[in-house]
């Protein structure tokens, strides 16, 4: 047994397919009874903008990801088109935000929640989000981008929440 | 015994437990919540959850595609 009930979590990744790790195991673990702190560091700062609409993922580059049609007759939908696909295609215009809606779409068909959702149970549900404040600057953000309710703060910020929690995770 | 109920079926992980603590918090101790779902992991999850909470998992039925679990409140 540990001592203390305390997780944190460094969400360093702002695609659409990165943002739900965090948002899942920082809404899970407070609905476990933990008390729960996401510091967003760099990319993972998308996560607390107030539009989320533009989060997308990408298959450039990231030849692991299944590629299955989320229409279509069930053979059809077996296919899995992820090798099929030289990854130069997703060099072209406006594959990448097709990529993004079919993904969107395979969720739906699975009842996985948006990103909107999770992040609205989380705040509901007590997580505590710190954005980090120098990569903030670096980016260019102003504080009005961000939602309501978020903690700005930096490294030695969340060291000092981790320095009591007893689970900790980088993603 | 009437029991709250909570109908989860389509909605993937982490739905399920989210919305099935969300549903404890406004219930009373020693009440029970039977909570239905089509989430496979839930199988497995529905009694860590329950471990970590101190919640009673009274009995978990499974047919193969619906999991219904009995959760009596701690």
């Amino acid at each position: 047994m540990s001592e203390t009930n305390e997780m944190t979590l460094i969400a360093s990744k702002g695609t659409l397919d990165w943002a739900y790790p965090p948002l899942i195991l920082a809404s899970t673990g407070i609905a476990m009874g933990k008390e729960v702190s996401v510091f967003c560091t760099f990319y993972g700062l998308n996560l607390l903008l107030k539009d989320l609409s533009h989060l997308r993922i990408s298959p450039q580059g990231n030849p692991d990801m299944p590629m299955k049609m989320p229409f279509g007759p069930k053979w059809f939908q077996g296919i899995n088109f992820g090798p099929k696909i030289p990854n130069i295609m997703w060099n072209i215009p406006g594959l990448e935000l097709f990529a993004t809606s079919m993904m969107k779409k395979t969720m739906r068909n699975n009842g996985i929640a948006t990103i909107e959702e999770l992040r609205e149970i989380c705040i509901e549900m007590g997580v505590k989000f710190i954005a980090c404040e120098m990569t903030i600057g670096m980016f260019g953000f102003a504080r009005e981008d961000f939602i309501e309710g978020i903690e700005f703060a930096g490294a030695a910020t969340y060291l000092d929440v981790a320095h009591t929690s007893n689970q900790d995770l980088f993603i | 015994m009437s029991h709250q109920t909570l109908d989860m079926c389509g909605y993937n992980c982490p739905m399920p437990i989210l919305k099935t603590k969300q549903a404890l918090a406004k219930m009373d101790t020693k009440e029970t919540i039977k909570v239905t779902c089509t989430d496979k992991g839930s199988k497995k999850d529905f009694v860590a959850f329950c471990n970590q909470l101190g919640h009673t998992l009274v009995s978990q039925e499974d047919d193969g595609n619906k999991f219904i679990f009995y959760i009596e409140k701690n």
